[in-house]
């Protein structure tokens, strides 16, 4: 692999020279969080964030997106679909977050293609940033396999101290350093301190899930009908906020609006929450999912085992963005290691089971 | 397929409908009307009884709505029957011949009804699920030679309340259809069973193990049809239900036709019974 190092002092021109060509999203600080937000300076970007309060998906999917405008002013009304190719990069993408990039693409695009998230996608390069520390206290990517960078990174940065070391990962990583005269290329001595960071890293941070990850999906199999599905919706406040926070998390709702004139107007897609008490209701008043349990139950199913049934890929990374956002405490971990508690008698039960 | 219909998903968004005319409004109820139509290119013979359209009215929203008429008879446009019940509902029924409403689809998984060749057919539709199962009622009907006995129990809750009568005066005087309707509520008039839909078996017999039974109806009613349908030794595989989910997209991305693991408009909306027995969030 083709590597290059970038010294910290050149990441102000860098980021000129890519302000050029693209729309630069990165980690910046907000009030006593961090966010993705546009990068216009070096100063703007803090590279040694911890976690952000949404993930970069909100880049790709964005919250809010028009699917299309209408105008009905004329005889035939004139439909318009609208996409946004305006080229970007995000910088300083988690591994975490690449994982859940990889997912969203199997899931736009298997099938029928979203040609909405598609157009996007292809013109977004991903500048990925090695893990090196524990990001935040309810983090357990080491346990979800998440913790080293996947394949689709388009330029990977790693920390070196007073430079970066750049991996490329694809001709739109290539493209972003075409012009920049201030990286060179790495060396032999540079390959040796990336080792030694890689090396290093992986004590910073703890296993947190009691078993493996691989037997999470039969677990959950097993656990459908546990009792933990019903205290957790007793505790739940259906707020939402986890799905929001979710870097895999892709429902949503699709709604119009009209202008005043009232005959034209655009159709677009929000973010929607299976926690919230409407999201399978039918307009005839029937609920599909009609209690919180129901509704937790199905997003950890999601998470843990219906998506990677589906795609192949895990569903939650272990990002911790739900545990933190959640009023009441609900975590993943905790939640997938009390039902593999409730399935492994411990060992003095059997002990008494037996005797 | 090589058709108009095909196109909607192949426009440059899936998302984007392609507007067509209200050729005929039919009202049927106080609740129901039954829109048609019209196709700029005749519509294929592909798309299957029990498939679904995501129908628009821009300005106000999208809903997935089963097609209600057959293959057999939907050449230049097909019919849906529309309850009124939600917003964009409501805005379809304020239209009129010549307006124009947005299409997506056809959507989803429709009946196998080549696999129920040389069957008996048991049709149990109750209240407004006769809008998809009359469209395999008429391509069966249609096609009726390649079928065995044909038995259909429609259940309504009132008199007035029961959807596409002159089709069903029709089936009556067919010598080849067997039709047995029954009311909750009878008024004055009704000389017929008073009774839910499972009051109608005790009327018929059938041969379980050559019989393909389908059921369509609100989500109360299934329970109760299917001890009826398995009391009569009807195999889980033979019996065929659509289901009605909450749909935002119809191509398995918006999440929120999801039962367990399925997605309805991918997998569905037509199932066997044997297909989703297991799934706790199915019925």
């Amino acid at each position: 692999m083709t590597a290059k190092i970038l010294p910290k002092h050149a990441m102000q021109g860098w980021i000129e020279t890519l302000r050029e060509h693209y729309r630069i999203i990165g980690p910046k600080p907000a009030q006593s969080q961090y966010v993705f937000g546009d990068i216009h300076s070096a100063d703007d970007l803090d590279l040694s964030y911890p976690t952000s309060i949404l993930p970069p998906k909100k880049v790709l999917l964005p919250q809010r997106e028009d699917l299309f405008r209408f105008d009905s002013m004329g005889d035939t009304p004139i439909v318009e679909p609208t996409f946004d190719d305006e080229p970007t990069v995000i910088l300083g993408i988690h591994a975490c977050d690449m994982h859940s990039i990889a997912l969203l693409d199997r899931v736009f695009e298997k099938g029928t293609t979203d040609q909405h998230y598609q157009t996007r996608r292809e013109n977004t390069t991903l500048v990925s940033l090695e893990c090196t520390t524990s990001c935040s206290e309810f983090s357990f990517c080491k346990s979800m396999g998440t913790l080293s960078v996947p394949e689709n990174f388009d330029l990977h940065m790693t920390d070196l101290g007073d430079e970066y070391l750049l991996e490329i990962g694809s001709k739109k990583g290539e493209n972003l350093l075409r012009g920049f005269n201030e990286v060179r290329e790495a060396t032999d001595a540079d390959f040796e301190r990336l080792n030694k960071v890689m090396s290093e890293k992986w004590s910073h941070f703890t296993y947190r899930l009691d078993f493996d990850v691989t037997e999470l999906p039969a677990l959950l199999s097993l656990s459908y009908d546990s009792k933990v599905w019903e205290e957790l919706g007793d505790r739940c406040l259906a707020c939402g906020a986890c799905n929001i926070v979710c870097p895999t998390c892709y429902c949503f709702d699709v709604r119009d609006e009209v202008d005043f004139s009232l005959r034209s107007g655009g159709r677009f897609r929000v973010w929607d929450s299976c926690q919230l008490d409407r999201f399978a209701i039918v307009a005839g008043g029937h609920d599909f999912r009609d209690t919180r349990a129901a509704r937790q139950r199905h997003r950890f199913f999601r998470k843990g085992k219906y998506l990677t049934d589906q795609y192949g890929v895990v569903g939650c990374v272990g990002c911790g963005r739900c545990a933190q956002a959640c009023l009441v405490h609900i975590s993943p971990v905790d939640t997938f290691n009390e039902l593999h508690r409730r399935r492994v008698p411990s060992a003095a039960a059997q002990e008494e089971a037996l005797a | 397929m090589t058709n108009e219909m095909q196109m909607t998903l192949e426009a440059p968004s899936i998302y984007q409908p392609i507007m067509l005319s209200i050729l005929e409004i039919t009202p049927m109820t106080d609740l129901e009307k039954v829109f048609k139509i019209g196709l700029p290119h005749p519509m294929s013979q592909d798309h299957k009884p029990g498939q679904f359209m995501q129908i628009s009215v821009l300005g106000v929203g999208e809903a997935p709505i089963s097609i209600s008429s057959s293959p057999s008879r939907s050449k230049n446009s097909f019919e849906i029957c529309v309850r009124r019940v939600g917003a964009l509902t409501n805005a379809l029924h304020a239209l009129s011949p010549g307006d124009v409403v947005g299409v997506r689809g056809p959507f989803g998984r429709g009946f196998p009804i080549e696999r129920f060749r040389g069957k008996d057919i048991l049709f149990a539709p109750g209240g407004l699920g006769l809008a998809p199962l009359r469209s395999v009622i008429n391509e069966v009907l249609d096609d009726r030679s390649n079928y065995g006995r044909i038995i259909i129990l429609y259940g309504a809750r009132q008199p007035k309340e029961m959807l596409f009568r002159d089709e069903l005066q029709e089936w009556a005087t067919r010598e080849d259809v067997e039709l047995h309707l029954t009311v909750d509520e009878a008024d004055e008039k009704w000389k017929g069973n008073v009774g839910v839909i499972t009051t109608l078996f005790s009327k018929i017999q059938v041969s379980p193990r050559n019989t393909v039974a389908i059921t369509c109806g609100p989500p109360v009613m299934y329970r109760f049809v299917l001890m009826e349908l398995l009391g009569m030794g009807i195999p889980e595989g033979n019996i065929w239900l659509s289901l009605e989910r909450r749909m935002k997209c119809g191509v398995g991305k918006c999440g929120h036709c999801q039962m367990d693991h399925i997605y309805v408009c991918q997998d569905g909306p037509a199932f066997s019974y044997a297909e989703i027995r297991h799934l706790e969030e199915a019925l």
